[in-house]
Formats: C-alpha cells, structure tokens, sequence
C-alpha cells in the first residue's frame, strides 16, 4: 500500500516542482532586474525616467530612459499603423474569401515570416530595406512633406521610420494568425443573417463578422504590439543607434534608439557598475512594460477564442 | 415562384430530385417531410443561399415572377433582397441594436438616419407584432429579448426590405408553446401582403397556418396539393403513412 | 429602378475592390519574405565552401560559429526539453488547479519576455554568481529560459490530444499513473512532442540577444565552458557591424546557413504534424 502511493506522489512532486519553472524564471528575472537596477534608481530616482541625457563618463554621469521609451513607442506606432492594416486583410482574406486551395499554402508562407530569425531581419535591413526605404519612401516624403516635422531632417535610411517598417513586417503573422482564428471563429448564423437580408460578402464582414470579433482582434493587435516592443536585433541593426537627448527624435528619419536597441548596443562594453546598472534598469522599465501589454492580450485573445457560440460584448 | 427539374448536390450526394413546385404568391405554402429529406435544401435553393456552402451544385431553375434567378446575369444579393428568410434558430445581429438590426438591410442600400427610416422599423416591427412590446428599448442590443422576440425581430429585419416572398426555415422549432403560437398566427397575417414558404416538421403547424403542402421525402416531391387535401384526403400512400405519423 | 440598379453594381464593385485589396495584403506581406529569401541566397551562395564552414573567423570562415551553435542547442535542449516535457506533463495529466492555470499564464507571458531582458538575467546570474566569466554555460541557461515555456505548452498540447480512453485502459489494467503517463500516454503523444520540441530548437536556433551577452563571441573554435563562445546568429551580427567587405559577406553566408537549418526545423514540424490536429503556432 505504502509503496503505491510513494510512486504516484514522487512523480507528481518531481513534476509540479518542474512545472513551477516558469515561475522560477519569472522571479529571477525579476530579481535580477531588479536588484541590478538599485544603483542607478539609487542616484537618480524618477530622473532616470524623466531624464533624456546618457553620459558614461567618469564624473558627468547621467542617464535616463525618456528618449529609449520614446523611440520604443515611435517603432512600435509605426510597425501597428503599417502593420495592422495588412494583417486585418490577411486575416480577411485567408478566412472569408481565399479558395481553399490557396488558403494553406498562404497562410503557410505568412507563417514563415515569423520563423525567420530576429538577426536576418536585421541584416536585410542593414543591406537591402534600408536603401529601399530611403530611396522610395524617405527621400520622396521628405522632398516633398520635409515641412512636416516629421518627415523633417535628413534621411540616411538607417533611423526611426526603417526600423518601425522592419517591425511591421515582423508583426504581420503575430497579427493576422490570431485575426484569421477569430473571424473563423464567429458563428455563422451571423453571416447567414447577413447574407438574408442580401448584403454583398464585403459587407457581411465588414459590419458584422469584424463587429462580433472586435476583442479578439484588438487582442490580437496588442500581442502584436507586445512584440514589437520587444524585439531586438532587427531594431538594433537598422535603428541607427542614437544617444542621449540626440535620441529624442522629432522626426522618423532621424537615427534613434529603442530600450531594447539601447541594451544590446551598450550592455556588454559597459565597465563601470552605474552605467551597468543604467542598463540593467533600462531593461526592467522594458519588461514592466512588456508584461502589461502581454497580460492585457492574453485575457483578450483567450476569453474570446473560449467562447465560440455567444455574443461578445 | 416555381422550381422546375431542380436536383441540387452537396457534393456527391444528391439532395433534391427532380422537384417541380410552384409557390402561390399571398399564400403559405408548407413544406413537409422527414429529416433529411431535403425540405431545408429546398428551400435555401429558393434565395440562393444553397450555393454559400462550398461543395453545392445544382441544376434546373427557379423562377421569381417568371424569372429564372440562377440566369447568369442575375446577382444572388439581388435576390435574397426579394427573397427574405428566417432560419430555424434566431439570429439578430448581436452587435446592433433592435432598430439597427431591422433597419440593417435599407442601410445597406443607402438608406440614411432620418423619419423614412424611423418610419420603415416602426412598421415593420408593427407587422412583426413586436412594436408593443419593443417600442421603448429600441437602442437596446438585438439578443437582449427573447427568443420569441427574437425571431419576430429577424421577422421584422426582412420584412424591412419589402420582400416578395418570406421563406421560413423551421422558425418554431427553438420556441416555447407560447411563443410558437404567436408566431404562427403572424404567418397568417403576413400573406396578406407577402409570399410565404414555411418549412416545418411539425405536422399539425403545418395544417394550421398553410393554404398549401408539399410533401418531400428523400429528396423528391411525393406530392403537392391544398393543404386540406393532403391532410384528409392524401393521394400517395406514402403521404398518408407519414400523415399518420408510421414515419418520420 | 435605376437607383437600385446603380448601388447594387457599386456595391457589387465595392465587394471585387476589397477583395483585391486583401489580397495586395498579402502579396505585400509575402514579398518581404520572398526577398530575404533572394538576398540571403544571392549574397550567401557564393560563400559557401568547404573551407568557409570549418575554418576559423579570422581565416575568413564560420567554423566556430556553426559549431558553437550547435554547441549551445545541445546544452540548452539537456536542460531545457526535459525540464519543459516534465512540465508539460504536469500541466496536461494534473493540471485542473489553481497552480497550474497560473503557471500556463506565466509561460505565456514568457514567451513573449524580450530576448534581452533574458540576457541580462542570465548575464547577472551565471555569469556573475557561478562561472566569473563570458561561458556557453550561460548562453545555455538563457536559451532555455525561453525554451522551456514553449517545449511546455506543446508538450501540453499534445498529451491532451491523447484520448482519455488509453488512460482508463491502462488505469484499469492497474498500472500506476506515473507509470500510465510515462509509457502509454507519452508514447500516444511521442510525434507531437517531437514536434514541440523542434519548434523551440527552431526559435532559439535563430536567438541572438542572449547570446549577445552571455557567450558574447569568438574568433576561434569551442574553447571550454569558461570562454566565449561563436555562435550563427552572434557572428551574423558582429560581422554586420564591421566594414570590411569580407566580413559582410561572411555574415551572408552565415545567414544562409542559419536560415537553411531553421527553415529545415520548422518545415520538419510543418510535414510531421500534417494530418493531425496539431497546430503549434510558429509565432
């Protein structure tokens, strides 16, 4: 009898201790974030939030974050603006209105893009993206709108508004996989209500089948955002590495810098604990980021994909 | 409308033969039959829905006023503007409200916000029987009534279009008792001023609200007739036994 | 009449406009892949070569770097796939409470941690508590940092897909569950934790960042678990940043390799789980 129950209860141990891995995971990353971050939010407080100057110098130390929280939002506006349009008609378009000989090989190949390494992205867009993104984008725009601020300064192909295209594409199959479930997922007396009262195809989705699915999307969306703010290498090979109050851009051509761009360029050769921990510390403002945005999809997505059958508000 | 020599497919299976039918215009006409005879196929042929489903095929034609709605020419969206349907489960539109819903169809061609449409939804609802008891939530969300309710709502929805037949796909057969019966006498009211098709299993709703009865079984029309004559006095055999209920 | 007929046709147009528009969608999100495809071939092709693959970086070769990475995918697959199955396992056959529904949370929200921010915790645990230095040591328990989540959920995945009736069986034949799970159940679902598993070899095959800090590089081949390491993704990026026209053609070349060996992993899930039900998102 005692054995039995040894048997069983050592293996569910072993097991649950296992499963409990990914909390270990998360609190060591927490706790060394954390604690590595002590030092610089020691000497600077909030400044280093607030504070735009990042000065390794013996002596004029100073650093703050606000232009790399900047830069990660500029990238990642621009990886949604651009990227969230071509998802939704992906999305459409593999689950309404492909013929289903097409449909897989497609959807095949929009899977692909997020299979492809972070690096390769950015040696493409080292070598080839950016000189198609200045010739055919940056330089028209900013002849023609430079009085723009935005579109202001000089475009060099290696900057803010590159590195926010390479984003979008890399977001693309986050976006429009999750998309195409959820608009497979709406009921289809839905559409059959539609199509009786004689709407067109476009109509039936563009009224009601996005309509039913709007959380699941938006969900989508923000999973897509919870990449692109977390990407790294690809943002860091074409972002033109900026720092200090230089990195808070007022236009997209100008070279920037992201929080995750600002600690792979920096990390490793910093020497000295402060701009170590400055780092470190950029690095802990990125990951309360990130997680805000992953949890907030997360319940989207899965209170969505869970209910198949009901009207969701 | 008529069909003439429909056989339609899903597929490899063959779901109606040969059916020649006509439906008489300010009448009900129901169709009965045991399940899987076809009856639901029919009667999707007549609004082309049938054609939604991917692997369907058909052959023969069906007339609408004389003309055939499968020409080439002709635009399916067009038709099921003149060829309103109710399925068997009611389906408003959850993300509108009950006057979006029935006023959705009219925006869909243009329609804009003003007294013709206020006007439109407050008769249509008022033909659905739903005005009363509705007239106050009309912001309120289409699923937020109910199920009766609902179904007269999706009555009222294509009943806004000014359709020249309703078809009805088995409307009671998710109601209560209460809620089917005054459904039903809204099927004797309406053909007054519409077409009705009404496909029902449900023999004794079938002899209480059609003028006409079509008896399918395995996909072929066994036989047609006033609805008097198939009840009492039934000329095939087979229409008798499932009359008497040894089938179906 | 007329009116109608005029809006039905633009609707109808309407309709064929939008239906070309989604599929410029996806042309359009098609054509970058096809194009990274082109370039990494057209510039990497002509690299290729038997003294490019096993000579070391300043003899102008990646032999360090493909030896490194296979280096660091075995070191991170000994901790990372037994440590993810047997938490996979707990997830799908104990796994109806309170504990493990937070525990699927917290590795959804892992897979989506930034590769950098694993760094810098590998970087601060390994390196500055255990080895004292740059070590593949560290490399492999970043890499499986984000393994484990992801060989985890598709462990889970495929266990649930197993019918409860093999379980009953074998419980009924009185067999103890540890014993049921481990050679019946896990066996049913062998195929699809194979596929699990080569899709989180397929993500951290191509992983740079953490490497970035933790094996930071090498010129040479494996030289111990107290030295830096090469690795594909690492050399690509470091040879990005230099001038030389080599060393860019190089990174080329080494990309090729990389995606050669990640496209080969994941179109081998792609073929092995064709057929089921299996869909482990690549994303």
């Amino acid at each position: 009898m005692a054995r039995r129950i040894t048997g069983d209860k050592i293996f569910q141990v072993v097991i649950a201790a296992m499963a409990a891995s990914a909390l270990v995971i998360l609190v060591l990353n927490a706790y060394v974030l954390t604690s590595g971050s002590t030092i610089v939010f020691g000497a600077f407080g909030s400044d280093f939030l607030t504070g735009t100057s990042w000065n390794p110098v013996e002596g004029r130390q100073a650093f703050g974050v606000l232009p790399y929280i900047w830069g990660t939002l500029l990238t990642s506006g621009i990886a949604l603006l651009i990227g969230v349009p071509l998802s939704l008609g992906i999305a459409i378009f593999l689950a309404e209105m492909s013929p289903k000989s097409v449909r897989v090989p497609l959807s095949y190949l929009v899977e692909l893009l997020a299979a492809v390494p972070s690096v390769i992205y950015g040696l493409w867009g080292l070598f080839v993206l950016r000189f198609w993104s200045l010739n055919y984008i940056e330089t028209p725009l900013n002849q023609y709108l430079g009085w723009i601020p935005i579109f202001g300064g000089t475009p060099g192909g290696l900057d803010v508004f590159t590195a926010g295209l390479i984003l979008a594409i890399m977001i693309i199959p986050t976006i429009a996989s999750i998309s195409r479930e959820v608009i497979a997922a709406v009921p289809n007396s839905i559409r059959e209500g539609a199509y009786s009262i004689g709407a067109t195809k476009w109509e039936t989705i563009r009224h009601w089948v996005l309509s039913y699915g709007r959380s699941g999307i938006f969900g989508a969306i923000i999973l897509g955002l919870g990449r692109a703010v977390g990407e790294t290498m690809a943002v860091t090979m074409v972002i033109g590495n900026a720092t200090g109050p230089r990195a808070m851009v007022s236009s997209l051509f100008d070279p920037g810098q992201t929080l995750p761009s600002l600690i792979a360029n920096g990390f490793i050769e910093s020497p000295n604990p402060l701009e170590k921990s400055a780092y470190v510390g950029a690095g802990l403002v990125l990951l309360v980021i990130s997680i805000v945005i992953n949890i907030a999809a997360y319940l989207m997505v899965t209170r969505v994909l869970k209910i198949k059958g009901g009207a969701v508000e | 409308m008529q069909s003439i020599n429909l056989n339609a497919w899903f597929g490899t299976k063959q779901a109606l033969k040969d059916i020649n039918l006509s439906i008489k215009p300010n009448a009900v006409t129901a169709i009965i039959g045991p399940s899987g005879c076809g009856k639901s196929t029919f009667i999707r042929v007549l609004n082309r829905m049938h054609e939604l489903i991917p692997t369907a095929k058909l052959t023969g034609q069906v007339l609408l006023d004389g003309e055939d709605i499968y020409a080439k020419e002709v635009d399916p969206v067009m038709i099921r503007r003149r060829v309103g349907m109710v399925f068997q489960k009611p389906n408003p539109f959850p993300t509108m409200s009950i006057y979006d819903n029935v006023a959705a169809g009219l925006r869909l061609t243009g329609a804009k916000k003003g007294k013709n449409l206020d006007e439109v939804v407050r008769r249509s609802l008022e033909q659905a029987t739903l005005w009363d008891e509705v007239k106050d939530d009309l912001r309120k969300p289409g699923t937020s009534i109910s199920g009766g309710q609902q179904q007269r709502l999706c009555i009222a929805r294509a009943i806004a279009l000014q359709p020249e037949v309703i078809l009805m796909d088995e409307p009671t057969s998710a109601l209560d008792p209460i809620a089917s019966a005054k459904i039903e006498k809204l099927v004797v009211e309406l053909k007054r001023d519409y077409t009705v098709a009404i496909v029902t299993h449900n023999m004794q709703q079938a002899s209480r609200v059609s003028d006409y009865t079509a008896f399918l079984y395995l996909g072929a029309l066994i036989e047609y007739g006033s609805t008097r004559e198939i009840f009492e006095s039934p000329k095939n055999p087979l229409t008798e036994k499932y009359i008497t209920g040894e089938f179906g | 009449m007329p009116k109608i007929l005029n809006s039905y046709r633009f609707r109808r147009f309407k309709n064929r406009l939008f239906f070309g528009i989604c599929l410029a969608c996806v042309i359009i999100a098609i054509v970058p892949l096809l194009s990274i495809l082109f370039e990494v071939i057209a510039r990497g092709a002509s690299q290729i070569n038997l003294h490019f693959l096993t000579s070391n970086v300043l003899q102008g070769g990646i032999g360090p770097a493909i030896q490194g990475t296979l280096v660091i995918i075995g070191l991170t697959s000994v901790i990372g796939i037994p440590i993810g199955i047997l938490s996979g396992i707990y997830l799908a056959e104990y796994g109806n409470n309170k504990f493990a529904s937070t525990m699927r949370v917290i590795n959804n929200v892992l897979t989506q941690v930034p590769s950098v921010i694993i760094g810098i915790t590998a970087f601060g645990l390994i390196i500055i508590y255990v080895t004292g230095t740059y070590s593949p040591l560290a490399g492999a328990v970043a890499l499986s940092f984000m393994m484990i989540p992801i060989v985890a959920r598709t462990t889970e995945e495929s266990l649930k897909l197993v019918p409860n009736s093999i379980r009953e069986a074998s419980l009924a034949l009185g067999v103890h569950k540890w014993r049921t799970t481990i050679s019946v159940v896990l066996a049913a679902a062998k195929s699809g934790l194979i596929t699990g598993t080569l899709l989180g070899v397929a993500r951290i095959a191509g992983e740079t960042a953490p490497l970035l800090f933790t094996i930071l590089g090498n010129s040479f081949f494996f030289q111990g678990f107290n030295a830096p390491m090469d690795a594909l993704p690492l050399r690509i990026f470091l040879n990005s940043r230099l001038d030389a026209a080599e060393a860019q053609s190089a990174a080329w070349g080494a990309a090729l390799i990389l995606i050669l060996m990640v496209l080969a992993l994941n179109i081998g899930v792609r073929v092995a789980s064709r057929g089921r039900n299996l869909s482990f998102k690549v994303t």
